[in-house]
């Protein structure tokens, strides 16, 4: 009770509370935006030298939601590592890990704009993918036909007293949020994602349990009235 | 040099001015290592602390920079350069001033460190970027004297901190540097001196005649205090009398929220419209020099200000200073009337406005405090390691460096006398390699060691780090300006936090005028001016400050008092009435009532610990509550009460105060709750975790780049709860927003004496409390739930489901 289902083009989909999208017909999990490396990244660009936990986090997650859906297929949107170099530089534990999970599943890796390229991890490496009644790629194109799937934008939106991870969602795109531990967000409002979204549109919102809420919303007045 | 020069003597006998014994003793003890000046406002300190330099200067021998003199604020820097101009032109002397801030062109800059002048005049964030640069020696080469105005003010802050460990490396560059001090009145001058003073060497003590006492009293209106609020607006019929009848006032609020406030209400009622104007931190550097010229100039008759107006500059003809709202600190309320009559041997005259009928009370024992010179302030901890981070990475921005050597340059600091070299090896191993415990970048460290000297890897890092110098953390703000093509006239800044619930047509205050929210535009807050409509009012989240220690205790003496002849009569009745129905708080029980009122179970705990401590106190009380299913609801917390209310009676209230309890509460409650992010988030930035700035350094305004550093605390709290950072956090939170220092006072102060009143309603000190503004829901499954209800209503509403 804590999913929230919908259907997208003829396919019954469920928003997991974790952020990850999930197809119960295919046994396929969804997940985007993850991000590994990216503390690595910085530190490599003599920027902070930030807590380097993050690839072990994140992969943590991305393991509760396999095993707890008996995934056999998993598609990962893009952007899965932070750069190519990223990718490279994993550390052996969190590469094995990695491996690991892939082990027996029917994996496919979406190219995104931080990681155009290959991977080194087997499966299948794809700009795009359809698959029955649905697309998926990395970011979402203007006029994409019903039934996209996508993520990129790492939406989030402020609703009750927090800010949310939220997938968004129209008659005819779903975008994902950010499943990786360090993304930041945008703003469901911010015109690159509004301009996207067609009514009826809503949020899920992530967390403990994925909670719908429609777009746009009066999420400032909702915001107010819990700090009064 | 022990006494002034012919041409100074002259120079002031020729405006039939004498020297202050203050200012010659300055003189004779010139070559004193560390000396610290405590004067009255309008005591001519600056002068006192410039006389030896402009004295060793006289005779044109020196070569390059003589004098560095640091003040808290760029304005006084610059003030304070027009000011000593008048004495060197008139009395010809050879001597270059120049002022260094941030708002110093780069070119002017650059000339400085290459061609340093006598003097000059900067702030110590200036100083921190100067040490950065690998030419720091040669620009200051030579330099004798480093003068330290208000020193009580940086003192209060890191930016203190930050400046005493920059002032160890120019000792170590420059061993002959004598330092001087100068501040107001203050608490404990020898721990403010040690403070100073390169350490273990002595700081004497110079006290300047502090004139006469300040002539302060409450100020009577014809309408009495509300029972609770901030605002102070009933006395505005009061106050604009008291503004006609002197040449110029200041009136000072708070918060920047309750000028606003009281500016927009002031100006309704001005019916003479008499020239007041507004002044605090939030609003565009073009409004506040506006207000500061016309003050100048003597054409304003009030200011209504905040902390900003607290420091230095001469604002001329002040005659009356009203404080709005209780001083909540007597040491600050000191400061502040001595703006009023910056003539020296004048009393100062200020007039007090307590905001609600508690505040009475309190603006009483404030009264008395300062009668009595019974100035309040906690003794300082030891410097804080997130400042020294940022020193370590500063210090190898300016070229390699031994740890040995940085170590004892470090420990010649009072406040960083009892470090460690364990702690600052962990300093330094946090600015070199982040520090983690179970993971470790061995490739991309910032600093590295070669041939025993720390240097950074990628030199490029120098100038990331000199971008974040800085200890001063405000929450993200977004600028607002006036909507217009070519971008509009800047208004101020609000808290981005606030920007995110604004809709497109909603009005708040800025600097006093309404405004309509039109939009966002490249990270700027767009509006139009909108006269007449109901405002909304920004929130500004900084710290609040929380009522004294001594200032609460003396509130608490005056409820043993057996009546109250001195107190207005509705006050001294209504604290009768509390007596009678209930009990009054004491300083060695801890009052707790409990009552019924509109369905809800209630309990009040009458602490006295100051804002920030009740509230921390609310948010404990209330998860040990949740914990054993006596369905909290909410709190909310003055400086002296918490108030909960819930499903549930609490029929034994005493055991939720047990100390060890509370204290392993507290070990747990830091794991996950917001002001501790917070602090964490301040820390986290100075110490140079988080970049605030970047190369190329614009927000991108599609895409967000950067993430909240809650994720970073999460992460750290799961994987390396012991790091470094989150041990600085803690120890934060024993003091400023968090505050668990005085909760713990309290509970050493009360022991198991919980004095526990079963009343059958609402009690009449309790009762102000349901009026008070800022009640906090507890996120109990009951919020979940309520969360849930409204998102399903949201969707119903929107035809969805």
């Amino acid at each position: 009770m804590n999913d929230y289902r919908f259907s997208l083009n003829g396919a019954d989909l469920v928003a997991l509370p974790s952020g990850a999208l999930w197809w119960p017909d295919q046994a396929l999990a969804v997940v985007s935006d993850l991000h590994l490396g990216k503390s690595e990244r910085m530190a490599r660009r003599g920027g902070a030298m930030l807590p380097p936990y993050e690839v072990r986090e994140t992969l943590e997650r991305l393991e509760a939601v396999l095993d707890t859906s008996c995934a056999r297929k998993v598609v990962c949107l893009g952007d899965t590592f932070d750069d190519l170099d990223a990718m490279d530089n994993l550390r052996e534990d969190e590469a094995l890990w990695l491996t690991r999970l892939m082990a027996g599943r029917e994996w496919v890796w979406i190219e995104g704009n931080h990681d155009p390229g290959p991977t080194a991890f087997g499966g299948a490496h794809l700009a795009e993918m359809a698959m029955g009644p649905l697309t998926f790629r990395h970011i979402a194109a203007p006029d994409a036909g019903p039934g996209e799937v996508s993520g990129h934008y790492h939406p989030k939106m402020r609703f009750g007293a927090g800010s949310h991870r939220a997938f968004l969602l129209d008659e005819r795109r779903v975008i994902l949020p950010a499943f990786g531990t360090f993304t930041g967000g945008l703003r469901h409002s911010d015109a690159a994602l509004a301009g996207l979204m067609q009514p009826p549109a809503r949020a899920i919102l992530t967390g403990k349990r994925a909670l719908a809420v429609p777009l746009p919303c009066g999420d400032q007045a909702d915001s107010r009235a819990s700090t009064a | 040099m022990h006494v002034l020069p012919k041409v100074f003597t002259q120079w002031f006998a020729e405006r039939g001015w004498s020297v202050h014994p203050h200012q010659a003793e300055m003189v004779q003890r010139a070559t004193e290592p560390s000396l610290l000046l405590i004067a009255p406002t309008g005591g001519g300190k600056t002068l006192a602390g410039f006389l030896p330099t402009l004295a060793e200067l006289a005779d044109g021998t020196h070569k390059g920079l003589h004098t560095l003199y640091i003040s808290p604020l760029k304005a006084l820097a610059a003030d304070i350069g027009r000011n000593l101009r008048t004495p060197v032109d008139e009395m010809a002397l050879p001597i270059r001033i120049e002022d260094r801030t941030g708002d110093t062109s780069y070119t002017k800059k650059r000339r400085q460190r290459a061609d340093p002048p006598h003097i000059l005049l900067t702030t110590p964030e200036s100083l921190a970027l100067m040490l950065s640069y690998d030419d720091a020696h040669r620009t200051f080469a030579g330099l004798q004297r480093v003068v330290v105005d208000e020193i009580h003010a940086l003192a209060e802050s890191k930016r203190g901190d930050q400046l005493m460990l920059c002032l160890s490396r120019l000792q170590a560059m420059c061993p002959d540097l004598r330092r001087v001090g100068l501040s107001a009145t203050v608490e404990d001058p020898p721990a403010l001196a040690h403070y100073l003073a390169r350490h273990p060497d002595p700081c004497p003590v110079l006290h300047a005649d502090p004139g006469p006492d300040p002539d302060i009293a409450m100020l009577e209106t014809a309408e009495l205090p509300p029972w609770s609020g901030g605002g102070g607006r009933y006395a505005i019929p009061a106050v604009l009398d008291q503004v006609k009848a002197h040449k110029t006032t200041l009136i000072f609020h708070n918060t920047r929220a309750q000028a606003e406030i009281f500016f927009h209400a002031l100006w309704l009622a001005n019916d003479d419209a008499l020239p007041i104007g507004i002044h605090h931190g939030s609003l565009a550097r073009e409004q506040r020099d506006k207000v500061e010229a016309a003050m100048v100039a003597g054409q304003l008759r009030a200011v209504v200000c905040t902390g900003s107006l607290d420091l230095g500059i001469d604002w001329g003809d002040v005659d009356l200073v009203i404080q709005v709202g209780a001083p909540k600190n007597v040491k600050r309320l000191i400061q502040r009337i001595g703006r009023a009559n910056h003539r020296y041997n004048a009393p100062s005259k200020a007039l007090l406005v307590p905001a609600n009928r508690f505040e009475v009370v309190e603006c009483h024992a404030a009264l008395a405090a300062a009668r009595d010179h019974d100035l309040d302030g906690d003794p300082r901890g030891p410097g804080p390691r997130d400042v020294l981070c940022q020193h370590i990475l500063i210090r190898a921005a300016a070229g390699p460096f031994a740890a040995e050597d940085l170590y004892a340059e470090v420990q010649s600091c009072g406040a960083y006398a009892a470090l460690t070299k364990q702690e600052f090896d962990d300093c330094l191993e946090f600015a070199a390699t982040g520090g983690y415990a179970l993971r470790a970048y061995d490739q991309w460290q910032r600093l590295v060691e070669k041939d025993g000297l720390w240097q950074l890897r990628d030199p490029r890092a120098g100038n990331r780090i000199r971008m974040n110098i800085g200890t001063i953390v405000d929450a993200d703000l977004m600028k607002v300006r006036l909507k217009h093509a070519r971008g509009g006239m800047p208004l101020g800044e609000v808290e981005e936090a606030f920007a995110a619930t604004l809709t497109k047509g909603e009005t708040f205050l800025i600097g006093g005028q309404v405004v309509r929210y039109e939009g966002l535009r490249e990270m700027t807050v767009e509006v139009t001016r909108t006269p007449g409509a109901t405002p909304r009012i920004a929130v500004f989240s900084g710290t609040k400050f929380a009522t004294s220690t001594q200032l609460s205790d003396r509130i608490l003496q005056l409820f043993k008092l057996s009546s109250w002849p001195d107190l207005p009569g509705h006050t001294a009745d209504w604290l009768a009435l509390q007596r009678d129905m209930s009990r009054l708080p004491g300083d060695e029980k801890l009052l707790v009532e409990t009552f019924p009122h509109d369905g809800r179970w209630h309990m009040c705990a009458y602490g006295f610990a100051g804002k920030n401590a009740q509230q921390t106190l609310g948010l404990l009380l209330t998860q040990q509550m949740e914990a054993d299913g006596l369905q909290p609801l909410g709190f909310v917390a003055t400086d002296y009460a918490t108030l909960i209310w819930g499903l549930r009676e609490v029929t034994k209230p005493g055991w939720l105060f047990d100390a060890t309890d509370m204290r392993e509460g507290f070990e747990s409650w830091l794991n996950g709750n917001y002001v501790m992010k917070r602090t964490f988030r301040n820390s986290a930035q100075i110490a140079g975790l988080i970049e605030r700035n970047i190369p190329n350094g614009k927000r991108k305004s599609g895409r967000q780049a950067t993430f909240s550093s809650d994720i970073l605390y999460d992460t750290l709290n799961k994987y390396d709860p012991n790091h470094l950072l989150m041990q600085i956090t803690r120890e934060e939170a024993m003091k400023g927003l968090v505050d668990f220092g005085r909760i713990e006072h309290m509970l050493a102060r009360v022991g198991d004496r919980i004095d526990h009143v079963k009343l059958d309603r609402v009690s009449p000190l309790a009762a102000p409390l349901f009026l008070e503004v800022g009640k906090v829901p507890i996120k109990g499954e009951a919020r979940e739930h309520l969360l849930a209800q409204a998102a399903e209503s949201a969707m119903a509403a929107a035809g969805l489901s």
